[in-house]
């Protein structure tokens, strides 16, 4: 039989913006439940801070470090946190209590149902697709995933290593492992030259940032201990069932690099999959060329009640996330009447002054590492869809054929209906189909995402609580 | 392809987990995924796909692109990245579409 | 440089001019009736909505189904049986033409019957059904578990049996709309997506059909608009008592190939994944929200008829507005005050897409709809013509 609880506020996702949320609503009295897929809280950014095995702090620096200090204040908040749990519906509630949630999820195998009042998604990002070819090949990974393995596992590259992209993240997870001594061979950037020239106007920002200090250092210490190729294009990851080698231009010449790993990267884009399949509206950001939720400054989403916070709302960086999660909170104690506007406002003066702090200088960096057009829209018969295999010259083909969408175009090729449910594809597919038309992405759209935003198994779903109008739609004489 | 920080240090301190991967005995510590123990092996590839047979392994680590699906304790499908390394698990690589068990 | 929207022309289309027929809509029953139009007429249009249109299309199980069809109505039993019969020439002349394999597989199919009561009912119904006189004559048998348990191996302790019939087969529903729009393309049929159908005028003997990006103008219109339907119908004299149904299917993550027998609610695809079906709620054009309760019960049916399925995975699950009309019978018909402008809607695209367009098509073609086609008119309804 199916547990079904219930609380005040549910948070989704146990990263900064999650943690911070929680700690706030809880001890301001709401009665709060924070779910997190992973076995420890930290979301990505800050991975297994509680349980690294990497405890020398100089080697994963100080920003990661500061994510440390978002659990004891978690713990003591009273909120009621529950590690290993997958969302993967949220449904409006029509029944006794009209407004509310009723958010399905699951631990170890087990469905469960959870009513919540009011609901804050804080499910953080995704690293953008990065579609060369070869990039499905085992050996290729994403910069994220290498530095997942060093922060859960204390594991470093020990053979020949190419780093690729462009992004902070990029050179964040370079100088860590030039901190714990691993080796990496060469590290090639996308970004297109001239890059710099169009950031520039936006410097003066850079140089108030609170990033400014720390990714100079960064940078020259990364400068410094690896070998940079710039203005890299036609990259490809090459191999026979592994990866061996990894290919590139550069400087007018074409390049080969033997390589046992890659790590790819070229930014992170707003989880999307559970705010579309809740029908919250989502907005086209150019700089990041992605989607966001609409949200307002509290966080609020286009569907009452439920608000988001953090990296998930639109790209923004930890610290950030932090602070949105906190302004969320607020928002969801006053709305629940626990705290009056006055208190609310005042509570909120800080987190927004170090919110606008946090961000400063976030123009300069998307500018300078927007990702280059070429590798956003591929073509030929580099992978698209990972899940069904379907290469960028079939989509490309397909719009040909008079399909000018993504939704249909899943329809004919079945791109976007594996257990990824889009997240490695969608915005690869949009772009393409854009790139076809003339159009805009904007113009063109996303798939339409439904639940369940995870899979689950059969015996999962069976088990959910039937009613007398699902029972008749579904068992009746058909014509 | 990929070594631990404290190789060689001897700065230990981490309990041993030993699973089995395709029947053969694979030792890693507490806390790793699976994931994270094939990476620790040498072993990159953990599956052929349904659609075409193709080799993958773990990509994002995140639990997002269910590229690193293997079978664990007979059951299929189970992503690598987002399971626990537990003593006497039996890990298996994964041909193709899983069956349906008889 | 991007191009506004209403400058886009993709594909170019070939014919300027009078077509002899438009076709509006591009889901399955515009497609089949198009693709049969063009092996009679030579210029041919089919117009289409956008990516976020209702398009039931989607929500589609793929059956061919013949089994139950008709209780009311025998001519639908009749035309349904007479679709199923027109399907093989369809499926081989759709490879031959475009190198796509919609996968027909027409072996016989199951309607799972999981208590006493449902057992008794289906009895009634199925003898009721072939009763009822000008239906077509099918062989069907109640077949006891056992039965099942031979073509299906692994059904549940829950089923009691089955109704069979060999009639009944399944399809790749997506493969065969893409083989037909494949099709338009070597055929020469003008598919133009993003081009909606506004006002349409008749003057001279020929239909002016406004869209976003200029007239289209045809000798014959054939509205296959699904739940757009009923306000084109407006136009050209015709009402059309239709409405939405949300039909929500869960689909399962590919596996080996071991359902070889389909069964009207569980089936699995050519290539390995499965489909579970489908509700009919009452919906309103609020297709967003994928109800839980609906999903749990197509889950528990489908876990009841073949258990092994219970760790297989949920990859994800549709709801589609589909067609409903007021007796739940197709609706095809000429319009009396527009002659040329004919109108086709039903719930069973794939089922029928041979029969449209191998019998219905021809019919168009030649611009009548003959009188055995009279019980599919609107006039069953006893609705007044504008």
């Amino acid at each position: 039989m199916i547990s079904m609880e219930q609380c005040d506020l549910l948070v989704v996702g146990a990263g900064p913006a999650g943690m911070a949320a929680a700690t706030v609503a809880a001890t301001l009295g709401v009665d709060t439940v924070l779910l997190d897929e992973q076995p420890g809280p930290g979301g990505q950014i800050y991975r297994s801070v509680t349980t690294t095995p990497v405890t020398n702090k100089r080697i994963l620096g100080e920003d990661y470090w500061h994510g440390a200090t978002l659990v004891e204040p978690l713990r003591q908040s009273g909120a009621r946190y529950e590690p290993g749990a997958t969302v993967w519906a949220v449904s409006q509630k029509t029944a006794a209590d009209p407004s509310g949630f009723e958010v399905a999820y699951s631990v170890g195998g087990e469905a469960r149902i959870l009513q919540a009042r009011q609901l804050l998604l804080a499910t953080g990002a995704q690293e953008r697709p990065v579609p060369v070819p070869g990039w499905t090949l085992p050996g290729v990974i994403t910069a994220g995933a290498g530095q997942i393995l060093l922060k859960s596992s204390g594991l470093v590259p020990s053979g020949r290593m190419v780093l690729a992209g462009c992004g902070p993240l990029l050179y964040l997870v370079a100088w860590q492992y030039l901190n714990a001594g691993a080796r990496i061979d060469a590290l090639l950037e996308t970004t297109p030259s001239g890059r710099l020239a169009q950031a520039m106007p936006h410097a003066w920002g850079f140089l108030r940032s609170p990033y400014l200090a720390k990714g100079l250092r960064l940078m020259r210490a990364v400068k410094a201990g690896v070998r940079i190729a710039r203005g890299v294009t036609a990259l490809e990851a090459r191999g026979d069932g592994q990866l061996d080698s990894v290919r590139y231009e550069a400087g007018g010449a074409s390049h080969t690099l033997a390589a046992d790993l890659l790590m790819l990267h070229q930014g992170v884009v707003p989880n999307v999959n559970l705010s579309r399949a809740m029908g919250m509206e989502h907005v086209w950001n150019e700089r990041l060329d992605c989607w966001e939720p609409a949200v307002d400054a509290w966080g609020a989403s286009s569907v009452p009640g439920a608000g988001i916070a953090g990296d998930g709302a639109g790209i923004a960086g930890a610290l950030a996330a932090e602070h949105r999660g906190r302004l969320a909170a607020l928002q969801v104690a006053h709305s629940l009447g626990r705290i009056d506007t006055a208190r609310r406002d005042r509570g909120a003066a800080g987190p927004r002054q170090a919110l606008a702090r946090a961000v400063r200088g976030r123009e300069f960096f998307d500018i300078l590492y927007r990702a280059p057009k070429e590798f956003l829209r591929p073509a030929g018969d580099t992978i698209v869809c990972r899940c069904e295999e379907v290469t960028a010259g079939q989509v490309r083909e397909t719009v040909k054929l008079g399909c000018t969408g993504p939704n249909q175009m899943k329809s004919f090729l079945r791109c976007g209906m594996g257990p990824c449910q889009g997240r490695f594809c969608g915005l690869t597919v949009s772009e393409i189909i854009a790139d076809e038309l003339g159009k805009h992405p904007r113009e063109v759209g996303y798939y339409r995402l439904r639940f369940p935003t995870k899979p689950l198994t059969l015996g999962e779903l069976a088990s959910l609580p039937q009613t007398d109008e699902s029972i008749g739609a579904v068992v009746r004489l058909k014509k | 392809m990929f070594k631990r920080l404290d190789e060689g240090t001897g700065e230990a301190g981490h309990a041993t987990v030993q699973i089995t991967v395709n029947d053969a005995v694979v030792a890693c510590r507490q806390g790793d995924s699976v994931a994270a123990a094939l990476f620790a092996q040498g072993i990159s590839a953990c599956r052929d796909t349904a659609v075409s047979q193709a080799p993958r392994g773990p990509f994002c680590m995140m639990g997002i692109c269910y590229d690193c699906l293997v079978t664990i304790d007979g059951k299929p499908n189970q992503q690598a990245c987002m399971t626990l390394a537990r003593d006497g698990m039996a890990v298996r690589r994964q041909h193709g579409a899983r069956e349906v068990p008889a | 440089m991007t191009k506004k929207m209403d400058e886009i022309e993709v594909p170019e289309p070939r014919h300027k001019g009078i077509y002899d027929a438009a076709v509006i809509g591009g889901g399955l029953v515009g497609s089949a009736i198009a693709y049969g139009l063009r092996r009679h007429l030579d210029r041919v249009t089919v117009l289409d909505e956008g990516d976020s249109a209702y398009r039931a299309s989607r929500g589609n199980f793929g059956l061919v189904w013949v089994q139950s069809k008709g209780m009311g109505m025998p001519r639908y039993g009749v035309w349904t049986m007479a679709s199923a019969g027109h399907w093989p020439a369809l499926a081989a002349e759709l490879l031959d033409k475009t190198g796509v394999d919609v996968h027909l597989e027409q072996r016989g199919g199951l309607h799972i019957l999981l208590s006493d009561d449902e057992v008794r009912d289906r009895v009634k119904f199925m003898t009721g059904l072939l009763a009822q006189p000008g239906m077509s004559s099918y062989e069907w048998k109640l077949l006891d578990r056992n039965e099942v348990a031979d073509l299906v191996p692994g059904i549940g302790p829950d089923v009691r049996g089955a109704t069979w019939t060999p009639a009944d087969g399944i399809v790749n529903p997506l493969k065969l709309l893409r083989a037909l729009h494949i099709a338009f393309a070597r055929d020469g049929v003008d598919y133009r997506p993003r081009q909606p159908a506004g006002e349409i005028v008749h003057a001279g003997g020929v239909f002016q059909i406004a869209t976003p990006r200029g007239t289209v103008r045809a000798q014959r219109i054939v509205l296959a608009a699904g739940l757009g339907n009923p306000e084109l119908g407006g136009k050209v004299g015709l009402t059309l008592p239709i409405r939405p149904q949300r039909g929500q299917i869960v689909a399962l993550e590919r596996t080996r190939r071991v359902l070889e027998t389909p069964i009207a609610t569980l089936r699995q695809m050519d290539e390995g994944s499965w489909l579970i079906g489908d509700s009919q709620e009452e919906a309103g054009y609020a297709d967003q929200q994928t109800g839980l309760p609906v999903l749990a019960t197509l889950a528990d049916r489908a876990l009841r008829t073949l258990p092994a399925l219970r760790e297989v995975r949920v990859v994800r699950s549709w709801a589609a507005l589909r067609i409903m009309s007021q007796d739940g019978f197709p609706i095809y018909q000429q319009s009396e005050a527009f002659p040329g402008a004919f109108v086709a809607t039903c719930h069973s695209g794939v089922t029928l897409a041979a029969a449209h367009a191998l019998e219905l098509a021809p019919m168009i073609a030649a611009g009548e709809l003959p009188g055995d086609m009279a019980p599919f008119s609107t006039r069953r309804f006893h609705v007044q013509e504008t």
